[in-house]
């Protein structure tokens, strides 16, 4: 083994790359779950993302309108959802795994004649100059745009949901919805909004993975990124900042161990594969003792009977 | 004569199964103080809501000033002028005061600014507020006062108010009179929506009383008297509970140094805690919400474990016991949220009978369940007290609030308690539903069983308990026979004014 | 305008009916998905649904409807469970590979002594296996409130892994020529699941699925244990009041529905596959989610359900041999059916009803 083969600068900008599906789906999973609704399906909504946001930049060459059809893809995957949680008014957890379920295998279905195949890939930024600075550049100036989205995103939920009245609004809606509702506000419309929001997230997420960080197309490739991405967001105490740290963190575990496999350390394979679940297990249970961030509405079904 | 500010015309609104307001007329003056009277499910709340744009009537009009007025939501009813101060389900507990504020505002100022118009405000009222404070952490009294800024920034013209003394003490009462009435004098007009007697007796210039969903009487409070009032609003005259003369026998109850934190993130710890109750007597403990009575339920039922002799009966200490086990040796328990926490919605009036009567009914045995004993049980339960429904197959949530009151405590009541504890008996029950289930809690005592009745409602502890103590902030003041006891002692016993004797209106 | 009203109670007619809905509604639309895949509907319905009941080779697949129909409800039994209390495990398929891995491991540790203790070893031990590894979550939610539904999930991947490791190692065929895998249970007898009756498909898992089925049905209706799961779920705050033991109840919930779908992989690698390989699973633990829910949670229901996922899975290996259709459609037919019910149950709870246009 030679674990001087692992290049530390490499080492950080790869783990920006390996977080940023799971900073976009948790950021978006954040903002659904701030409304009261608790989505499982974020698995779902990626995986669908991912072949969506596949199948477009392969049709048509373009990897931003690949994007644009992953988000609208997770997006319509999630408005089945706000169906089922919304409008029939059925169990979240259930409708969660539903779209989870579905979603695996609806994309299977839709990737079926894409399977390896190369996407076109994306035009990392590159400022002449300070991208090539030593460290620096390739750390914070040397990646796709994508990446710098998912922290603008996750800069512009945080201001929004602190300083704004729709932020402030939504943040209601999910604290006490039967209040929300007796001072007119839209509960269902807030919500479905939200819902949809935190699928066009999930949607551009899963395209990160398809389009960027392996880039090709295999069923199922999503692997439970959207699980952890859920547990980001308690793990995060619902604060768009600490969403950030949690997907760096994560993102480290999995390149450190990808690195590892790769320097041939000598724990086998299986077991460093399974780390970033274990990972995510235990960082569930140090931080489960406190659960007073959560809306207090999250997951409850609202429905106005005057 | 002057146009009124607001003139309803024959408002009617039906719900499947029940005309919740049927053809209803009156007129609110400028600048005063009208009175909406009438019983639980009378229909003010419906009515109430169609004014403030949350419901539409069915059929009828609103003029405000003379002009049409139909608020298709609650913003429009703000824009024109008309606020309203809930009883439930409206605040943010999570939110400071100012968010909660902004919240019920069409166009707030920046924070900075909404906060110092609060404390400016809130001390031209006589209201003292922080706006920065998590409303979680306030007390009942304290969040009224979140409400009724939220209105008085918008300069109303009509502020509706929904009960807004039942969280109150009595000393809260007075400072809240006065400022309704500096408000009158500035010309705001007051849609007051109680079924306390002497409140609007002392407060209000016009009454409008409601049975049924029908107008069926105006008058001017302070002309009438309270028991022709009362006639009005019940449609018959009104039973009082009768008490025979008991003796107390040995203590079966015993709370000593009892300290526990409440089990939910906005509930109230209880601090050092003791009392005594004695077989045969009626113990009432007042308080307004929120002081720790469902704490205080939830230690005697056994869901709050504390140690084992902080709480004793007939000298056994049961502090460590669970729920089953102090079922087994007599002492039950009623608590205040019938649907969800008494009862589960979704489920028969038999398995809801089975929920508490497992044990001392004997509805199992080695864990095998005797349905048919059980819906024995339950018919039982049905006719010993009168509850309304088709038959013990149906739902919980199917029954009106007072006849599940019914079933729920009679499913105590008919096991036959040492000790029997209940918190808000008839929160939300019709009179007459409300008269026989304080008759059951009387005959229990009389039949030798320690009762402890938690309620907000002082009319109710004054009529049934022997002795009285009141819960403020999780403490529990020293108990003392209720005969004698002043409206100005009992207020004191509930905490006073909670600090709000500083300011001066 | 359509308006939702909340019925005074649950209706017993939809209740009942909104599982044969979900069925007709997702045949409709699957078809209609099976047609835009360019296959004829009608032929590819009645493929899946037909075809192995009454079709040519019935006599061969219909013994496949119990082989596949048992894992499914016996995991849906233990879910059924949990679900009812509000207790979500969602990593039945972890616990069906450990379960697996336990079981085969506790036979081919005997290998080749022969004798009739071995195989009822093997059960304990993949029950056991299932049992240990929902008691991860069901202990960390007890002890520190974590989230069952993702702790539950993420040991599935564990489990993946485990199995991968197990498969290429521990567990390895000695005489596999390096191949990865398992020696083959079915080669072995004291170790092998086999059919109780030639020909019928019949074997100790289908058995198993059976008493757990009668199990469920007695405790739910019959014992105040089951009593208490059912009253967790509706009220929790109820249950509580009614003095039951959360932590308890947790326990008994996930434990139980481990040790079945612990079961349900002890019964399927000492039978019908035979080896321990790293694609061992094929998601009968997330499938049966779908039965559980199909089944509306009651006992004799998850049976019907079971049985007819089954039929999905042997009518859409036809379909797919037969017409060319995509195991995927397969899996989105599955998962539309989850969607149906899952929407068509709000009529239980509440009445649609046309509501005057409101005065504005």
């Amino acid at each position: 083994m030679d674990l001087t083969e692992i290049n530390p600068v490499l080492l950080v900008a790869s783990l920006m790359v390996a977080a940023t599906p799971l900073l976009l789906a948790a950021i978006g999973e954040l903002v659904v779950e701030k409304s009261g609704v608790l989505n499982l399906g974020v698995e779902g909504m990626m995986i669908v993302g991912a072949i969506s946001g596949f199948a477009v930049s392969v049709e048509t060459g373009s990897p931003w309108l690949g994007f644009v059809a992953a988000a609208v893809g997770g997006a319509l995957l999630s408005l089945l959802f706000v169906v089922l949680t919304q409008v029939a008014l059925a169990n979240q957890v259930a409708s969660g795994l539903a779209l989870t379920l579905f979603g695996l295998g609806l994309s299977a279905l839709l990737g079926q004649s894409y399977v390896g195949i190369k996407p076109p890939s994306m035009a990392e930024l590159n400022i002449p100059g300070i991208s090539d600075l030593p460290v620096i550049g390739p750390i914070l100036f040397g990646h796709d745009p994508i990446l710098y989205l998912g922290i603008a995103l996750t800069a512009a939920v945080w201001a929004v949901l602190k300083f704004t009245r729709a932020g402030l609004i939504l943040r209601a809606v999910g604290e006490n919805h039967d209040a929300a509702h007796a001072l007119g506000y839209k509960v269902v419309r807030i919500r479905c909004l939200a819902i949809l929001f935190g699928g066009a997230c999930a949607g551009l997420g899963g395209a990160y993975i398809s389009l960027i960080r392996v880039p090709q197309w295999t069923e199922g490739m999503t692997a439970g990124v959207g699980w952890i991405a859920l547990a980001l967001v308690v793990f995060a105490s619902w604060k768009p900042w600490r969403v950030l740290l949690g997907a760096y963190l994560f993102g480290g575990v999995t390149v450190v161990q990808l690195n590892l496999q790769a320097a041939g350390v000598a724990i086998p394979v299986e077991y460093l594969a399974m780390s970033p679940y274990l990972i995510t297990i235990l960082v569930l249970v140090i931080l489960s003792a406190d659960k007073s961030r959560a809306p207090a509405s999250l997951g409850r079904i609202f429905h106005a009977s005057h | 004569m002057t146009t009124p500010l607001l003139s309803l015309q024959g408002l009617t609104k039906a719900y499947p199964g029940v005309v919740a307001n049927d053809n209803v007329s009156f007129d609110i003056g400028e600048g005063e103080v009208h009175a909406l009277l009438g019983e639980n499910g009378a229909g003010k709340s419906t009515l109430v809501k169609m004014i403030y744009g949350l419901v539409k009537p069915d059929s009828g009009t609103m003029l405000l000033r003379g002009q049409p007025y139909a608020p298709p939501e609650p913003r429009a009813a703000r824009a024109d002028g008309i606020a309203m101060v809930f009883q439930h389900f409206s605040l943010f507990d999570a939110l400071n005061v100012a968010e909660n504020i902004a919240l019920g505002m069409e166009n707030p100022p920046p924070m900075g600014d909404l906060a110092s118009r609060i404390r400016e405000v809130s001390e031209t009222y006589g209201l003292p507020l922080d706006p920065y404070r998590t409303v979680g952490d306030l007390s009942a009294g304290e969040r009224q006062r979140v409400e009724i800024i939220r209105c008085l920034l918008q300069d109303p013209k009509l502020l509706i108010m929904d009960e807004p003394t039942s969280v109150l003490t009595p000393q809260e009462v007075e400072i809240l009179f006065e400022t309704l009435q500096k408000l009158r004098a500035e010309g705001t007009s007051i849609l007051y929506i109680s079924h306390k007697l002497e409140e609007i007796r002392t407060l209000c210039d016009h009454a409008t009383i409601l049975r049924l969903g029908k107008n069926v009487g105006e008058c001017t409070p302070r002309e009438t008297s309270a028991r022709d009032m009362a006639e009005l609003m019940v449609g018959t005259a009104l039973q009082t509970p009768q008490r025979a003369g008991r003796d107390f026998g040995e203590v079966a109850l015993d709370i000593s140094g009892l300290s526990v934190p409440s089990p939910t993130e906005f509930g109230t710890a209880l601090k050092n805690v003791h009392l005594t109750v004695r077989k045969g007597e009626v113990l009432g403990i007042g308080g307004v919400a929120g002081n720790g009575q469902d704490e205080l339920l939830g230690v005697l039922s056994g869901e709050i474990q504390t140690a084992a002799d902080a709480v004793k009966m007939a000298g056994q200490p049961v502090g460590r016991l669970g729920p089953t086990a102090r079922r087994r040796l007599g002492l039950l328990t009623a608590p205040e949220e019938r649907l969800g926490h008494a009862a589960a919605p979704d489920m028969s009036l038999t398995e809801n009978a089975l929920l508490t009567g497992s044990v001392r009914e004997g509805l199992e045995s080695n864990g095998f369940l005797k349905w048919n004993d059980t819906r024995s049980f339950a018919e039982r339960i049905i006719k010993a007290f009168d509850v309304r429904t088709p038959g013990p197959e149906n739902a919980a949530r199917s029954l009106s609030g007072g006849n599940l009151q019914k079933f729920v405590i009679g499913r105590e009541v008919l096991q036959n308690p040492e000790v029997l504890v209940v918190n808000q008996p008839t929160w939300g029950v019709d009179a007459a539903a409300a008269a026989a289930i304080r008759q059951a809690i009387l005959d229990l005592a009389s039949k030798g069983a320690a009762v402890v009745c938690i309620s907000q409602d002082l009319d109710e502890l004054m009529e049934i308990s022997d002795s009285f103590a009141a819960l403020n902030e999780g403490r529990l003041s020293a108990p003392r026979p209720t005969t004698g006891l002043t409206v100005e002692e009992i207020g004191l016993m509930m905490g006073g004014a909670h600090g709000m004797e500083v300011a001066h209106v | 305008m359509i308006v939702l009203e909340k019925r005074p109670q649950p209706s017993r007619a939809w209740s009942m009916s909104t599982p044969l809905v979900a069925v007709l509604a997702t045949m409709f639309f699957g078809g209609l998905l099976f047609a835009a895949l360019g296959k004829n509907p009608v032929e590819a319905i009645e493929t899946i649904f037909w075809e192995p009941l009454f079709g040519e080779f019935a006599f061969y697949y219909r013994p496949q409807l119990l082989v596949k129909g048992a894992p499914l409800v016996l995991i849906a039994i233990g879910l059924s469970l949990g679900f009812r209390a509000g207790i979500w495990n969602i990593g039945a398929e972890g616990q069906y590979i450990m379960g697996a891995i336990c079981g085969a491991g506790a036979g081919l540790a005997f290998y080749p002594v022969e004798g009739w203790f071995i195989f009822p070893i093997m059960v304990i031990a993949g029950a056991l296996g299932g049992w240990a590894w929902a008691m991860i979550p069901a202990l960390l939610k007890v002890r520190f409130g974590t989230n069952e539904i993702l702790v539950s999930l993420m040991l599935v991947y564990v489990a993946e892994q485990l199995l991968a490791s197990v498969s290429l190692g521990l567990l390895k065929n000695p005489e596999g020529f390096g191949f990865p895998g398992s020696r083959n249970l079915q080669s072995y007898a004291s170790a092998h699941n086999a059919e109780l009756f030639e020909g019928t498909g019949m074997h100790w898992g289908v058995v198993g699925a059976l008493i757990a089925v009668i199990f469920a049905y007695v405790l739910l209706n019959r014992h105040m244990l089951g009593f208490h799961i059912r009253l967790t779920g509706e009220a929790p705050r109820a249950a509580k009041f009614a003095g039951v033991n959360p932590a308890r109840l947790i326990l008994f919930c996930l434990g139980l529905s481990g040790a079945l779908a612990g079961l349900a992989g002890l019964f399927e690698v000492s039978g019908p596959s035979g080896v321990v390989s790293i694609d061992f699973n094929v998601g009968y633990g997330f499938t049966a989610i779908i039965v559980a829910f199909l089944g509306r949670l009651h006992p004799v229901g998850i049976l019907l359900a079971g049985g007819l996922m089954a039929l999905t899975y042997i009518g859409g290996e036809i379909a797919q041999s037969q017409l060319g259709l995509p195991a995927a459609a397969i899996q989105v037919f599955q998962g539309m059916l989850l969607f149906f019910l899952l929407a068509l149950d709000l009529l239980t709870n509440y009445r649609i009803r046309a509501a005057r246009k409101e005065v504005a």
